[in-house]
C-alpha cells in the first residue's frame, strides 16, 4: 500500500537532487536543471496532499499546474538569458558570471 | 504753498528717471531738466517760507498732513508725511538754493564729461533725498530719506568709478555712516518701544513725562551716533575728507547743504528728546567741541585744497553740534544756514581753481588772484566769512555759537570754540596767501572760469555777506524768534565775546601773514622743530590708519577664521558621516561574491535553520 | 465651480513641460520659446491670483479639492492664503525670470528645459497645497530635478554639490516626515477620523510634550531648507554649482520653502512648541546673519558671495520667525519674497558675467562697469537692496523683522541674555553686508578700466527681462509696501492668533 509518506519521501528525495543539482552544478544549464527538479518536487507534494487530505477538491492539482505555467515561463527566461550570456562570453559557467558582486 | 510743499522733493525725484531713461543721450537737455526741476523747488520753498513767516506758523504750532504709507491694524503706522515749521522752512529755502546754484555751476565744471547726464540725475536724486529728509514728520522718513542721502553721496562720491580711489573713498563714506545709521535704527527703535510712535510731535508731546530716564538716556545716545556719522563728528568723521574724491560741485554739496546737514538738522528736529537730558546734551556739546578743535588743528597742516576745506567742513559742523549740545538750536542752525552759503562758495570757489589748473596741492598754485579776479575775491569773502570777520555772516552765527557756550555756563567750551576761530582764520588765509597770492608757479596757466561757474560764486558771496544779518542780535524779529526751542528769545548782543572773536580772528589772519604771506622759511622751521607734532598732524591722528587695522587684522581676520571653521570644521562633520557611511560601505561590499549559487546556499541553510527553530514546539524536544 | 486658477498656475509648466517632450531637441529656440510661454500663463495667473484675492476677507481662498485617497483622508486640496500667494507669486517671477536667463544654454537644451519646469511644479505644488500629504509629495517633487540639474548642467564640483545638495535635504525631509506622521496619527486619535488637512489640524490640541518634539523635528526637517546654522552647507556649495536659473531658482525660492514649511507646519501647528524652540532658532539666526555675513566677506568666488549671503539673510527670515508675533512674522514672510526677487537678480547677474567671461574670481575681474555698465547698474541695485536700502522691498521687510524682534522683550537664560540684545546683534548685520556688498561691487566693477575684459558685452536684448523684471519688482513692493504687507497680515494673523491663545510656557533657555 503506497501511503502518503511514499510520496513525500520521494518529493523530499526529488527535492534534495534538485537542491544539490541547482548548487553545486558548475554548468547553468544544469542549475536551470536542478530549480525544475526542486519545483517538480513540490508539485509531487501538492498532488499528495490533494489527493490524501482533500480528495473531493482538486486544489492541489490547479497550484500544481501554476507551478509548471510559472516553471515554463521561468525556463524560457532563464534559457534565453544563458543562451544570451553564452553568445557573449562563449561560457555557461556560473563561477564565472559574478557580476552581480558590488 | 505749504499744502504743496509735499512737490518740493517730488520735483527733482521726477528728474531723477528721467534723466536717466529718457533725456540721457541728450546732455543739455538733462541739464535743463534737473534745474528746471530743483528750480520749482526753490520757488516753491521760497513760497513755503513766506506762508511761514505771513501766516504765523511757528515753531509751536507747525503745519503737518500725512498719508499711511504702511500700517498694520493695531500695531504700526508709518507715515508718509510733511511738517512744515519755521525750521523746516529755512532749511528747504537753503538746500533748494544752494543746490540750484550748484547744479547751475556743474553745467560748467562738468562741461565735457562723458557722465554729464548721469552726473545730472544723481544729482538731482541727492537734492530729492535731502528734501524729503527735511520735510519729513516721522523718524521712520526721516531714516529712510537718511539713507537715501547716503546712497547718493556714495554714487556720487565714487562719480569717477574708473578711480580706485573714488571708489574707494564712497564705500568708505556709505560704511561708516552705515555705522552711525545701525546707531540711529537703534535709537528710534528704542523710542518705539516707548511710545509706539515715530511721529515727531506725537513724541515731543509725550517725551517730557516720560519716567524712564535710562531708557531714554540710551534711546538719545543711540539717536545722536546717527549725526555722529553724518555730520561728520570725531570719530565718525573719516569719511567727509575723503569725500573729495568726487567732482567738486558734489563736494560743494555734500559739505554745505545736503549731506552733512542732515545730521545736524536731525539734532534740531529731535531737539526735545536731547533737551530733557542733560547728560546727553553733555556729550552732544563735548563731541562736538572737541570735534571743532581736532579738526581744526588738522586743517593747518594739509596742502591739498579740497582737504583743507573738508578738515574746515568737519570743524565747522562740531560748532553746530555744540551750539546744539550747549542748548541752542538756533544758534546751530543759524551757523547751518550761515555755512552752507560760506562754504558752497569755497567749495565751488575751489572748483574753479582745480577746473582752471587741474591741481590741487595750494604749494604748487599762486598768484592765482591776478588771473582768476571773480574766483580769488568771493573766495576770499567767503574766506573772511568763514573766519568770522564782521559784518559778514559767519561773524554772527559764530558769534551767537560762542555767546550761547559763555552765556549758559559751557566757559571751557567757549575757550576752545575760540580758539577755533583762531585757527580757522589762520588755516583759511594760508591757503588764500599761498594760492592766491605771491608768484605765479611755473607751468600752470590759470584762467577765469565761464559765466555759468563764476555767475553762482557772485550769488554765494553775496549771501556769504548778507545772510547773516537776519540773525544778528540788533536785529529785533530776527532768526532766533523764528527758529527756536522752547520760547521765542532774543539774544542780547554780547560785546565782550564779539570784541574777543574779531580779535582772535584778526590775529589769525596776521599770523597767516606772518607765515605764509611773504616767501619764507619759518613754516618749515617749525615743522622741522616740532616734527612729531606735524607727523601727527599731518596723519590726522592715524586715524585712518587705525580703522584700516580694525578692518583688515580684526575684522577680515576673524572672517577667515569663520571662513575656516565653516569649510573643515562644520563641514567636516557632515563629510564626516557622508565618509563613514561610504567607508564601511565599501569594508561590508566585501562579503559579496557575486557568485549566485553561494547566496542561494546561505538561502537554503538560513530557511532551514529558521524552519526547525519554528516547529521546535512541534518536534517536542528533538532539537531541543 | 470655478475656474481653478491655482492648479492652472502648476499645471501650465507640466503642458509646457509635455510640448517639449515632442520637439526635436534641435529646435533649440521652439523649447525655449515653449518654456518661456509656460511659465509667463503662470505668471500672469499667479499676479491675476495676487490682485483678485480679497485682502479684506483673508484665510484660504481659491479653494478646490479632489479626494485621493480617502481612506487615509489624503485629499489634492488647494488655496492659498496671504502668507503662501506672494510665495506663488515670487516663484511665477522667478521661473519666468530664470528661463530668460537660461537663453544661451546650448547643452542638452531639452532635458534641462524638461526638468525646470519639473522642478518648478513641484514649488508651486508645496505653496498651494492645503494638505500636508500633497505638501510633502510636492517637495519630493522639487528635490529631484534638482539633483540632476545641478549633476549635469553645473560647473565647480558640481557631482560633489549635486550629491551633498540632495543627501541635506533628504536626510531633512526625513525628520519632516516623521513629524508629519506622528501629527497624522495623533491627529487621528484626536479627531475620530484620518485627516492630513492642515487647517483640520490645527484644531487638534496637541500636547505640550508632543508639541515639542514635533516641532523640533519640523525644526530640522525645515530648518536644513532654509538653512539654519550648521545645517546650511549645503547651500553655498549648492548655488555655486547650479547653472544661473537654477541657483535663480534654488536661492529664491527652494529656500522659502523651508521657512514657509516652518511656519506652516511648524508655528502654525504646534505654537507652544514654537515658543519652546524659539529662542534656540534666535540663537542660531544670530549665527546665520553674522556668521554668514563675515564668511561672505572673504570669499573669492562671486557665487559664493551671494551664496553666503543668502545664509546671512535667510538669518532675518528666521529671526523674523523666532520672535512669533504679528510685525516680525509680516517681516518674514516679506523678506523671503524680497530676498527670493534680489537673490535670483544676483545669480542671474553673475550667470551673464560668467557665461561670458567664463570665470568668477574677483580678483580677476576689476572696472567691469566700463564694458557691462548695466549689469554693474543691476548688480548694483541688488546689492542696494541686499543691505536694505529704502525704497527696495528688502528694506520693508528687514524693517518689520527688527520692529518685531526688538519689541520682543523677554529675557534668556535667566535674564543673562534679553531677546532684545539678540535682535540688536542681528541688526548689527547690516552693517556687514553693506560692508561686504560693495566691496564686491568696488573691486568687481568699480576701478580702472580692464583691456583684458574688453571683448564682454554688456546684457542686451533677452538678457534684461531678467534684470527688468526683478528690479522693477523690488522697487513695486519697496516704494508701495502696502500692497504687499496687506496681503501677508490677513494670512499672519489667524496664526499669531494661535500664538496668543496658546499658552505661555519658558522656552528651552
Amino acid at each position: 500500500m503506497i501511503t502518503l509518506n511514499h510520496y513525500l519521501a520521494l518529493g523530499g528525495l526529488l527535492f534534495c537532487i534538485g537542491l544539490f543539482g541547482a548548487l553545486a552544478k558548475k554548468n547553468a544549464i544544469g542549475v536551470l536543471m536542478g530549480i525544475e527538479l526542486m519545483l517538480n518536487a513540490v508539485n509531487i507534494n501538492l498532488v499528495a496532499f490533494n489527493h490524501y487530505l482533500e480528495p473531493a477538491r482538486v486544489v492541489g492539482q490547479v497550484f500544481a499546474i501554476f507551478v509548471i505555467v510559472v516553471a515554463a515561463a521561468e525556463v524560457a527566461v532563464g534559457l534565453a538569458l544563458v543562451l544570451n550570456i553564452y553568445r557573449r562570453r562563449l561560457d555557461s559557467n556560473v563561477d564565472d558570471l559574478n557580476w552581480l558582486r558590488w | 504753498m505749504i499744502k504743496y510743499a509735499w512737490l518740493i522733493p517730488v520735483f527733482p525725484a521726477l528728474a531723477f528717471p528721467l534723466i536717466v531713461f529718457v533725456t540721457r543721450k541728450v546732455r543739455l537737455l538733462s541739464a535743463l531738466v534737473a534745474i528746471a526741476a530743483i528750480g520749482a523747488s526753490f520757488v516753491m520753498a521760497t513760497g513755503v517760507l513766506g506762508e511761514v513767516l505771513l501766516t504765523g506758523v511757528t515753531m509751536d504750532k507747525p503745519v503737518e498732513y500725512a498719508t499711511t504709507w504702511l500700517g498694520i491694524p493695531g500695531l504700526l503706522k508709518i507715515e508718509a508725511g510733511v511738517l512744515v515749521d519755521p525750521l523746516t522752512a529755512v532749511m528747504l529755502l537753503v538746500v533748494t538754493l544752494v543746490a540750484l546754484l550748484v547744479e547751475i555751476y556743474s553745467v560748467g565744471y562738468m562741461h565735457g564729461d562723458p557722465g554729464f547726464a548721469t552726473f545730472f540725475g544723481y544729482l538731482s536724486l541727492f537734492s530729492a533725498s535731502m528734501l524729503g529728509l527735511v520735510v519729513a514728520n516721522n523718524y521712520f522718513m526721516i531714516f529712510f530719506f537718511w539713507e537715501l542721502v547716503g546712497l547718493c553721496s556714495y554714487l556720487l562720491i565714487g562719480f569717477y568709478y574708473h578711480k580706485s580711489s573714488a571708489a574707494r573713498a564712497g564705500l568708505k563714506a556709505f560704511v561708516t555712516n552705515r555705522v552711525a545709521d545701525f546707531g540711529f535704527m537703534l535709537g528710534f527703535f528704542f523710542l518705539f518701544a516707548a511710545f509706539g510712535t515715530f511721529n515727531f510731535r506725537e513724541l515731543a508731546a509725550a517725551i517730557p513725562s516720560y519716567q524712564n530716564t535710562a531708557f531714554l538716556t540710551l534711546a538719545a545716545v543711540l539717536v545722536f551716533i546717527g549725526p555722529i556719522g553724518k555730520s561728520a563728528q570725531f570719530p565718525l568723521h573719516v569719511w567727509l575728507p575723503d569725500a573729495m574724491e568726487g567732482p567738486t560741485p558734489v563736494s560743494a554739496l555734500i559739505h554745505a547743504a545736503t549731506m552733512v546737514a542732515a545730521g545736524v538738522y536731525l539734532l534740531a528736529r529731535a531737539f526735545v528728546l536731547f533737551a530733557s537730558l542733560p547728560g546727553v546734551m553733555l556729550v552732544i556739546a563735548y563731541v562736538g567741541g572737541f570735534t571743532a578743535l581736532f579738526a581744526a588743528t588738522i586743517a593747518v597742516t594739509q596742502r591739498d585744497i579740497k582737504r583743507i576745506l573738508a578738515y574746515s567742513t568737519v570743524s565747522q559742523l562740531g560748532y553746530m553740534v555744540m551750539a546744539m549740545g550747549v542748548g541752542s538750536m538756533t544758534a546751530g542752525m543759524f551757523h547751518l544756514m550761515t555755512h552752507a552759503f560760506f562754504k558752497a562758495l569755497l567749495f565751488l570757489g575751489a572748483g574753479s581753481v582745480i577746473h582752471a589748473l587741474e591741481e590741487q596741492d595750494i604749494f604748487r598754485m599762486g598768484g592765482l588772484y591776478k588771473d582768476m579776479k571773480v574766483t580769488a575775491s568771493t573766495f576770499i569773502i567767503a574766506a573772511l566769512s568763514l573766519a568770522g570777520l564782521p559784518p559778514l555772516a559767519g561773524f554772527w552765527s559764530k558769534d551767537e555759537i560762542l555767546a550761547a557756550a559763555f552765556g549758559n555756563g559751557f566757559t571751557g567750551l567757549y575757550i576752545l570754540g575760540t580758539l577755533v576761530a583762531f585757527l580757522t582764520a589762520f588755516y583759511m588765509f594760508r591757503l588764500i596767501f599761498v594760492a592766491f597770492f605771491g608768484d605765479r608757479r611755473a607751468g600752470l596757466h590759470a584762467h577765469e572760469s565761464p559765466l555759468t561757474m563764476t555767475g553762482p560764486l557772485l550769488v554765494l558771496a553775496a549771501l556769504s555777506v548778507v545772510a547773516g544779518f537776519v540773525g544778528a542780535p540788533f536785529v529785533s524779529h530776527g532768526f532766533s524768534t523764528f527758529v527756536y526751542y522752547g520760547e521765542p528769545h532774543h539774544v542780547a548782543p554780547n560785546y565782550g565775546v564779539m570784541f574777543l572773536s574779531v580779535a582772535v580772528a584778526l590775529a589769525g589772519i596776521g599770523l597767516a601773514w606772518l607765515l605764509y604771506g611773504r616767501p619764507s622759511d619759518v613754516p618749515e622751521k617749525l615743522a622741522q622743530r616740532y616734527r612729531s607734532i606735524y607727523t601727527l598732524l599731518v596723519n590726522k591722528y592715524y586715524i585712518d590708519e587705525f580703522y584700516q587695522w580694525l578692518f583688515r587684522r580684526v575684522a577680515l581676520g576673524l572672517a577667515e577664521a569663520f571662513n575656516w571653521n565653516d569649510r573643515h570644521v562644520v563641514d567636516g562633520v557632515f563629510d564626516g558621516v557622508g565618509d563613514v557611511t561610504r567607508i564601511s560601505g565599501q569594508k561590508l561590499r566585501l562579503l559579496q561574491t557575486g557568485n549566485l549559487q553561494t547566496y542561494a546556499l546561505v538561502i537554503f541553510t538560513a530557511v532551514v535553520i529558521l524552519a526547525l527553530w519554528m516547529a521546535a514546539p512541534v518536534l517536542g524536544g528533538v532539537v531541543q | 465651480m470655478s475656474f481653478p486658477i491655482l492648479t492652472a498656475i502648476m499645471l501650465a509648466p507640466v503642458v509646457g513641460l509635455l510640448l517639449i517632450l515632442v520637439i526635436p531637441e534641435r529646435e533649440q529656440l521652439t523649447i525655449k520659446i515653449t518654456a518661456a510661454a509656460a511659465t509667463s500663463v503662470s505668471l500672469v495667473l499667479a499676479i491675476l491670483a495676487y490682485v483678485l484675492y480679497n485682502k479684506g476677507q483673508g484665510g484660504l481662498q481659491f479653494l478646490q479639492d479632489i479626494p485621493w485617497v480617502p481612506a487615509f483622508g489624503i485629499n489634492y486640496s488647494v488655496g492659498v492664503d496671504g502668507m503662501s500667494l506672494p510665495l506663488v507669486l515670487l516663484t511665477a517671477i522667478v521661473i519666468f525670470t530664470g528661463v530668460f536667463a537660461s537663453w544661451d544654454m546650448t547643452k542638452r537644451v531639452k532635458e534641462f528645459f524638461i526638468f525646470l519646469l519639473m522642478l518648478v511644479t513641484g514649488v508651486f505644488g508645496v505653496f498651494i497645497s492645503r494638505d500636508l500629504f500633497f505638501f510633502y509629495l510636492f517637495f519630493e517633487v522639487a528635490v529631484i530635478p534638482m539633483y540632476l540639474l545641478i549633476g549635469i548642467w553645473g560647473s565647480t564640483r558640481k557631482e560633489y554639490a549635486a550629491m551633498k545638495l540632495t543627501l541635506y535635504l533628504l536626510v531633512g525631509s526625513a525628520f519632516a516626515l516623521i513629524g508629519i506622521i506622528a501629527t497624522f496619527l495623533y491627529a487621528a486619535q484626536h479627531l475620530g477620523q484620518a485627516t492630513f488637512d492642515i487647517q483640520t489640524l490645527a484644531t487638534v490640541k496637541y500636547d505640550l510634550g508632543f508639541q515639542k518634539m514635533a516641532f523640533f523635528l519640523m525644526l530640522i526637517g525645515f530648518g536644513v531648507l532654509v538653512p539654519i546654522w550648521p545645517l546650511h552647507l549645503w547651500s553655498p556649495d549648492g548655488h555655486v554649482a547650479a547653472p544661473t536659473a537654477v541657483s535663480m531658482l534654488h536661492a529664491g525660492v527652494l529656500m522659502k520653502l523651508g521657512a514657509y514649511g516652518l511656519i506652516r507646519a511648524g508655528v502654525f501647528l504646534f505654537p507652544e512648541g514654537a515658543r519652546y524652540w524659539a529662542p534656540l532658532i534666535a540663537v542660531l539666526c544670530i549665527v546665520n546673519v553674522v556668521y554668514g555675513a563675515m564668511i561672505a566677506m572673504v570669499q573669492k568666488d562671486l557665487k559664493f558671495v551671494i551664496g553666503y549671503s543668502s545664509v546671512s539673510h535667510m538669518g532675518y527670515v528666521l529671526l523674523g520667525i523666532a520672535a512669533l508675533n504679528t510685525l516680525s512674522l509680516n517681516g518674514a514672510v516679506a523678506q523671503m519674497f524680497a530676498h527670493g526677487i534680489m537673490t535670483a537678480l544676483f545669480f542671474a547677474l553673475v550667470g551673464n558675467v560668467y557665461h561670458k567671461a567664463h570665470t568668477r574670481e574677483i580678483a580677476r575681474f576689476g572696472g567691469l562697469a566700463h564694458q557691462m555698465p548695466r549689469v554693474a547698474a543691476g548688480f548694483l541695485i541688488g546689492g542696494l537692496a541686499s543691505l536694505g536700502l529704502p525704497g527696495l522691498n528688502n528694506y520693508v521687510a528687514e524693517f518689520l523683522i527688527f520692529m518685531g524682534s526688538f519689541t520682543r522683550d523677554q529675557a534668556l537664560l535667566g535674564g543673562l541674555l534679553s531677546f532684545r540684545i539678540l535682535s540688536i546683534l542681528a541688526i548689527s548685520g547690516i552693517v556687514i553686508t553693506a560692508t561686504y556688498i560693495l566691496r564686491v561691487v568696488k573691486n568687481t566693477f568699480f576701478g580702472p578700466r580692464k583691456p583684458e575684459w574688453d571683448h564682454l558685452e554688456d546684457a542686451h536684448g533677452v538678457e534684461m527681462v531678467p534684470v527688468v523684471v526683478l528690479i522693477a519688482t523690488l522697487l513695486l513692493f519697496g516704494l508701495l509696501p502696502s500692497l504687499q504687507i496687506d496681503v501677508i497680515n490677513s494670512g499672519i494673523t489667524p496664526i499669531v492668533a494661535k500664538i496668543e491663545a496658546a499658552k505661555a510656557i519658558g522656552g528651552i533657555f
